[in-house]
């Protein structure tokens, strides 16, 4: 079948959704984002099936062992793979990262369309309360919230998440007061529709896009969030690895073995690259006033 | 009885620089099955009078007066009742098709919207329905059109999704905003045709907001000329275009060219010197008077009120009357 007429059997929606894969595609700097994204949540998921060794095994014989066939990237003062506490590490990493966003979107979304949506004393309302939380900076917001939360991963996250919202809200509500004023929002308005239906079906999903973006900018900050938290011990609590908490073990063995630093910390800066050069792409892609 | 009987509307907006009467003790009343026109330059409040009567203004306008539908004054009902009229039994279609549909959403879930919400259609009866709808507006193979986006329609065609989707729980009034304006003059013709066609087998008035006279004479039966927020003359069609009485309205048909002129086409065509003023206040005087050939200390100091100068043929002048404007007239 001939490229031409396997477009014409599609519908229309899978053609939409078509042409924003084949733009996405035709980015490699997106597309190199995606790979390592793909390949992080993979490791995430199959950290059991692909890390060499378990993540608390230890081997005293080979305390800050090198890099060897057996141990790829070396071991940590306690004879741990440092390669398999990599891997284990992504999970904690994701877990916080798309846990946190999924929650500061949940949260955010419902308020950012009230207070742009209905304005009147709702939208001062939500409007100062953000403001004041803006003016503490992401990480100070989440270190603070963790520290009254208690060290885990769960609060870590929540502290994340929470840390996340007034951002978001902010995003939100600028786009409902946009979109608020379509004519396609008035025209359903004549047309009888409530309130709820036209946040519902008129105003949210002509905002998923930027939200779509937002997510993939947030993703990475938790990510970096999760990091700081573990490495403060307000996160993970070891032994159970993440990258945070490998940075923080390894700091006496600096000058020994730089390497307990480096691969933690190039975990963290490609995880967070890649989602941010996918954010990118999908800006690019998904919002119309950057079209080519 | 009168199926929609609007009397003494007034809107006042509240702006950053001071009130602005838009409209001004405008009365008017709508019979089943009739083609009704507002005409009036750009601002001289004939959207605002429309949109006024379903509460589709901003907050900062101040509303007056009645609008009885089928018994009941929509100025005075509750959010609730509005919401099942507006759509249901009057609704609207916009000057702009480009932008009044939801980019979002597919032509059937556009329009399948509207008939779950106010018939409480099931998924496949709305589909049904909306094919039906689709076909009575004049869309082509209108099945494959469902599953279609805004985007992939043009212009035209998108016009008629929208008066498909007005028309889609039979409202028994539909108000037509500009619906012409924004498309070319071919596909004018075309939902001009549709809008007669509409009343003839629906039987559904219409108000028909315009500017375009071309747009009146071809398919209203009654005309209502506003000025600067007031109306100035009501008369059936046929009367108006022969015997207009209001300076404005003589001036409006003026300024139309006509395929038939004498001499050799080089007429220039008359206009209307000046703007419609925006006013603060209702002015104690004839607000046309500024830009009126045949004004006089009357007209500036008193408000000519309506009154019927021929059958049937209401204007608000002092010196009403036929006669064309003095060529190259200036105020």
């Amino acid at each position: 079948m001939s490229a031409v007429q396997e477009i014409a059997v599609l519908s229309p929606r899978a053609r939409r959704r078509r042409r924003i894969r084949r733009r996405l595609l035709r980015r490699p700097l997106a597309v190199a984002g995606l790979v390592i994204v793909v390949m992080f949540v993979l490791m995430a998921i199959f950290a059991p099936a692909i890390a060499p060794y378990p993540p608390g095994k230890s081997d005293f014989s080979a305390a800050l062992a090198g890099p060897s066939p057996e141990h790829w990237f070396g071991t940590d003062d306690l004879g741990r793979d440092t390669l398999s506490r990599v891997i284990w590490g992504a999970r904690a990493s994701m877990q916080a990262g798309v846990l946190a966003t999924v929650l500061a979107m949940a949260v955010a979304v419902p308020f950012g369309l009230m207070a742009g949506y209905y304005r009147g004393w709702v939208d001062p309302v939500i409007s100062r309360v953000t403001d004041v939380l803006l003016a503490f900076p992401f990480l100070i917001l989440a270190v603070g919230l963790a520290a009254v939360l208690g060290p885990s991963l769960t609060n870590a996250t929540l502290a994340l998440g929470i840390a996340a919202v007034p951002g978001l809200v902010r995003v939100t509500r600028g786009e409902a007061l946009a979109l608020r004023e379509e004519d396609y929002v008035k025209a359903a308005v004549a047309n009888g529709a409530s309130d709820a239906v036209i946040l519902r079906r008129h105003i949210l999903p002509n905002m998923t896009g930027t939200l779509i973006v937002q997510a993939t900018v947030t993703i990475p900050t938790a990510i970096i969030g999760e990091a700081l938290l573990s490495f403060l011990g307000l996160g993970v609590q070891p032994p159970t690895p993440s990258w945070g908490v490998m940075l923080s073990s390894a700091q006496p063995f600096i000058d020994e073995a730089p390497r307990l630093v480096i691969f933690p910390g190039l975990a963290i800066f490609l995880a967070t690259l890649s989602f941010n050069l996918l954010g990118d792409g999908l800006r690019d892609v998904l919002d119309p006033k950057t079209q080519a | 009885m009168a199926l929609l009987e609007v009397s003494d509307l007034s809107v006042r907006f509240q702006t950053d620089d001071g009130p602005v009467q838009a409209v001004d003790r405008v009365s008017f009343s709508l019979e089943p099955g009739q083609v009704l026109a507002i005409v009036g330059e750009s601002g001289c409040g004939k959207s605002v009078t429309a949109m006024s009567m379903l509460r589709l203004l901003p907050a900062s306008a101040k509303v007056s007066g009645t609008a009885r539908f089928d018994g009941r004054n929509l100025l005075g009902a509750r959010d609730n009742e509005l919401r099942a009229i507006r759509g249901r039994e009057i609704s609207f279609v916009f000057q702009e098709p480009m932008t009044s549909l939801n980019p979002a959403l597919t032509v059937q879930r556009q329009i399948g919207e509207v008939l779950r919400r106010h018939l409480d259609m099931s998924a496949a009866q709305a589909r049904e329905r909306t094919v039906e709808l689709l076909d009575l507006v004049g869309i082509p193979a209108p099945r494959r059109r469902l599953d279609e986006y805004p985007h992939q329609l043009s212009g035209g065609m998108r016009q008629r999704v929208m008066i498909a989707m007005a028309l889609a729980c039979d409202p028994k009034v539909l108000i037509a905003d500009e619906p012409t304006t924004a498309l070319d003059v071919t596909i004018q013709a075309g939902i001009l045709d549709l809008v007669r066609d509409i009343r003839e087998r629906l039987g559904t008035a219409i108000v028909l907001i315009t500017h375009n006279l071309g747009v009146v004479a071809d398919i209203a039966d009654r005309v209502i000329v506003m000025y600067a927020g007031r109306k100035v003359e009501e008369a059936e069609v046929h009367e108006l275009f022969a015997h207009p009485q209001h300076p404005y309205t003589v001036g409006l048909l003026a300024a139309i060219p006509r395929i038939d002129d004498e001499g050799n086409g080089r007429r220039r065509l008359q206009e209307i010197p000046g703007i419609v003023p925006s006013l603060p206040e209702p002015p104690r005087q004839c607000t046309f008077a500024p830009r009126c050939p045949r004004a006089d200390e009357r007209s500036r100091s008193e408000e000519p009120a309506l009154r019927e100068v021929r059958p049937d043929h209401h204007v608000a002048c002092f010196h009403p009357g036929e006669e064309p404007w003095p060529a190259g007239w200036r105020p």
